[in-house]
């Protein structure tokens, strides 16, 4: 008789085990992450890190920036053309400080980001140590999470605790700030574990089918339905799922400027842009919907004008991961959290497939109204002067939608996300709700390296471009392929628009002198062009667009030219003025 | 009623009678203990200009696991999106807040008076049980009271031992503890229940050891 085989447990894999600094097991932590590149600037705090980092050069590209802030800009480029996490290396004081601006613009647009900053020594902490700051008090209200750390062995699980949080539920920043004695000390590293719960952290809501059953019910019954969307549809990686919804139901639907792209600006049912400087129809029809169905917006103020004029009419549902943002400005009927990959399928089953037909129409004849008042004049101007507007159409004339398109903040960038055309989602990158002049030239770095593939078009007026021109350095040292069209017109345009309408032409300290930008460009070894003459103009594209290598582009457009419609701060969004 | 912020769209208010009136809210946060959390949920408070009236916090009933009692004078609608805000929070578990008529609570007084003077002239027995005080200490130079009660309470009795010299004051932060509800242990459970298991990456480059890590 045969004795059954007894089964002999096998034994327990012994873990390997290495002994390894902390600066080495972070980078060995950012690698099982999936990183590929960091954004960077050495300093005394972090010399261990980046003493560690000369030896991974094959595994992480390092980009050394030309300050801090360029640094977290390109992070965010990055991240908001890969959607994966965005990772900046800095110093601790001024390196540390300087990230704050990047930090602030990463929260409110929801940009996952995780930051590194070296620190003083633990022993050093409190004491006004040379380039000590309190790094993690300054940046608490800029920062989804952030953390100090002072003991090597705690490195691995709070860098997985920080992608983890940084990525997940409604994306944000984090910091982790770690002190010297950190870096240096040596530990038992027991390999990578990454991190997928954390006890108080909930990053998606449970979705509650009744909510979804109570929005499927009021679109069925809606005559006048409007979709608002925004960015929370490309972090979801919702688009299809998105289109899928406003495709059975119908309905017209409108976007916030971090929102675009998520369908291609030619859809039958994109109607428009949302806002301050938003479009006509879908401005004056928020007065008019009966049911208005926001998805992954938050309804921030340069969105809804006055809050107490804004769509009393209408039954409000309102989808999105993040609970905090249901009612925090604009009370709903039917709140639907969750992530909306996760919703909009569900709800997409349970509506009707319905065409609203005249409704839509509504929207198109206010476009026609509108091309007729604005659009023509500004996309195909009869003065001799250039207008920003026919530069952003000659460009989408030549690059058909495909390229990805970063503006930075004032005039050119509301003229820029109007007419700037999109055939594909993460194609738009803005500094939308901290508005920060110096973002697009160093987050067009970051864009670049985020989407390869992809032309990269970076529109920046002659103000902001020098706030962080600096980075022309970066362009230079990485041989990074950035085009830069700057849209001169000798004026802090946003603001003096402002002034004319509202300070009765009192322009204060508006008319901003520059450089010549072409030979600025050319000292860092950039080619370049200025255009001031219309004949010129398409050429002087094909050729930016052409050329191997970066290539800034000047064009002189028109002074005084004022972004309209706009719906004047204070007043509701059906106030809209077309000039 | 238990306000758990929670997905109960039901609970609250219609839309015309948000805002409201301000009256005191207890607001009960249960967090991990984290260094500079505190400096997190004051944040949501001072951004928005308002006032903390009264701020306790101490270790749970569950190990590791602190509690926030926090009370302001606030309208509902801001009570709630303040919550919401302090939810929001990585290492914030849950949040609820209550009227005054929901809670349970109590502050703790402290005061310090002269032996001599308290001896001579009042009579320290009616003192105490009038007051429901009871003497901690009792030394030659100065006895401490001790009361415990809401707010009116411990009042009274400042009033009537400043006449002889209160030498010092001291009244505590507000606990609170909620009538109705089912407690935050079955909730914690869950929290704990949803933990999913956790898959170790091995690391790529351990078997490569000595090219890499020989530094």
């Amino acid at each position: 008789m045969e004795v059954a085989q007894q089964e002999i447990p096998a034994p327990a894999k012994t873990k390997e085990t290495v002994e390894v600094s902390g600066s080495v097991a972070l980078l060995e932590a950012l690698i099982a992450e999936g990183t590929d590149t960091i954004f960077g600037y050495p300093g005394g705090a972090i010399m261990p890190i980046y003493d560690a980092l000369y030896d991974y050069n094959e595994k992480l590209n390092h980009v050394l920036v030309r300050h801090e802030q360029g640094g977290i800009h390109a992070g965010q480029g990055y991240a908001r053309t890969s959607g994966k996490v965005g990772v900046v290396f800095a110093t601790s004081g001024p390196g540390a400080t300087n990230l704050v601006t990047g930090l602030a613009d990463a929260q409110i647009d929801s940009t996952p980001l995780v930051c590194i900053t070296g620190q003083v020594f633990a022993h050093l902490l409190g004491t006004d140590a040379f380039q000590e700051t309190d790094v993690i008090n300054i940046t608490t209200p800029v920062t989804k999470w952030n953390y100090q750390v002072t003991d090597a062995n705690e490195i691995p699980e709070v860098i997985a605790k920080a992608f983890y949080i940084a990525r997940s539920g409604r994306p944000g920043p984090v910091l982790i700030d770690i002190t010297k004695n950190a870096q240096i000390q040596k530990f038992n590293f027991e390999g990578y574990v990454p991190c997928n719960h954390i006890r108080s952290y909930r990053p998606k809501p449970i979705v509650r089918k009744q909510y979804i059953e109570e929005a499927a019910a009021l679109i069925n019954q809606a005559k006048k339905p409007f979709v608002l969307w925004g960015q929370g549809v490309i972090l979801g990686s919702a688009e299809q799922e998105f289109k899928a919804f406003i495709e059975k139901a119908g309905i017209p639907s409108a976007w916030t400027i971090l929102g675009v792209g998520a369908i291609p600006t030619d859809h039958p049912l994109n109607v428009g842009m949302l806002g301050m400087h938003g479009n006509y129809g879908p401005n004056v029809l928020t007065n008019e919907c009966d049911v208005l169905i926001a998805i992954g917006m938050r309804f921030d103020d340069r969105v809804t004008g006055r809050l107490d004029k804004y769509a009393k009419q209408a039954k409000v549902i309102h989808l999105d991961i993040d609970p905090a943002e249901i009612d925090k400005n604009v009370q709903t009927t039917v709140p639907v959290w969750g992530d909306c990959k996760e919703t909009l399928p569900l709800l997409t089953e349970l509506v009707e497939a319905k065409a609203h037909t005249e409704w839509l129409a509504k929207f198109n004849d206010f476009t026609q109204k509108e091309v007729e008042a604005v659009i023509h004049k500004e996309l195909n101007p009869d003065t001799e002067e250039m207008t920003m507007g026919e530069v952003v159409r000659v460009l989408n004339e030549l690059t058909g939608g495909d390229a990805v398109i970063v503006t930075d903040v004032g005039q050119h960038q509301m003229v820029g996300c109007r007419y700037a055309k999109f055939n594909k989602t993460r194609s738009n990158v803005t500094s939308g709700g901290l508005g920060t002049m110096g973002f697009a030239l160093p987050a067009a770095i970051g864009a670049k390296f985020g989407a390869q593939d992809r032309p990269v078009v970076a529109i920046i007026g002659d103000g902001g471009f020098q706030m962080t021109l600096q980075e022309l350095g970066t362009i230079m040292q990485t041989g990074v392929n950035v085009k830069i069209i700057i849209l001169n017109n000798r004026f802090l345009g946003m603001v003096r628009q402002w002034q004319e309408l509202f300070n009765e032409r009192r322009y204060s300290f508006v008319d901003i002198q520059s450089p010549d930008f072409v030979r600025v460009a050319s000292g860092y070894g950039i080619a370049g062009k200025s255009v001031n003459d219309r004949a010129e103009l398409t050429a002087a594209l094909e050729q930016m667009l052409n050329h191997n290598g970066s290539f800034l582009l000047e064009v002189m457009v028109t002074k005084e030219n004022n972004v309209f419609p706009m719906v004047p701060q204070g007043c509701s969004v059906s106030e809209i003025r077309l000039k | 009623m238990t306000n758990t912020l929670n997905e109960d769209k039901k609970v609250l208010p219609a839309r015309e009678d948000l805002g409201g009136v301000k009256q005191e809210f207890n607001i009960t946060v249960y967090t991990e203990n984290q260094i500079g959390l505190l400096n997190r949920i004051a944040i949501i408070f001072t951004r928005r200009k308002i006032n903390i009236d009264s701020l306790n916090t101490s270790p749970s009933e569950v190990d590791s696991i602190h509690r926030f009692t926090i009370v302001i004078n606030e309208t509902e609608d801001v009570v709630r999106k303040l919550c919401r805000q302090i939810e929001k929070q990585v290492e914030v578990l849950k949040v609820y807040y209550h009227t005054n008529a929901d809670v349970i609570w109590q502050e703790m007084a402290l005061y310090k008076v002269s032996t001599n003077v308290i001896a001579e002239q009042v009579s320290v027995e009616r003192l105490l049980r009038e007051n429901g005080a009871r003497a901690v200490v009792i030394r030659k130079d100065y006895t401490v009271f001790e009361t415990t009660g809401h707010r009116e309470e411990t009042e009274s009795l400042i009033k009537i031992l400043q006449p002889y010299g209160l030498i010092e004051f001291v009244r505590s932060a507000r606990v609170a503890i909620i009538k109705n509800s089912e407690g935050f242990n079955a909730k914690l459970r869950e929290f704990e229940r949803l933990e999913p298991g956790e898959e170790v990456i091995e690391n790529e480059y351990l078997n490569q050891g000595q090219k890499v890590f020989t530094m």
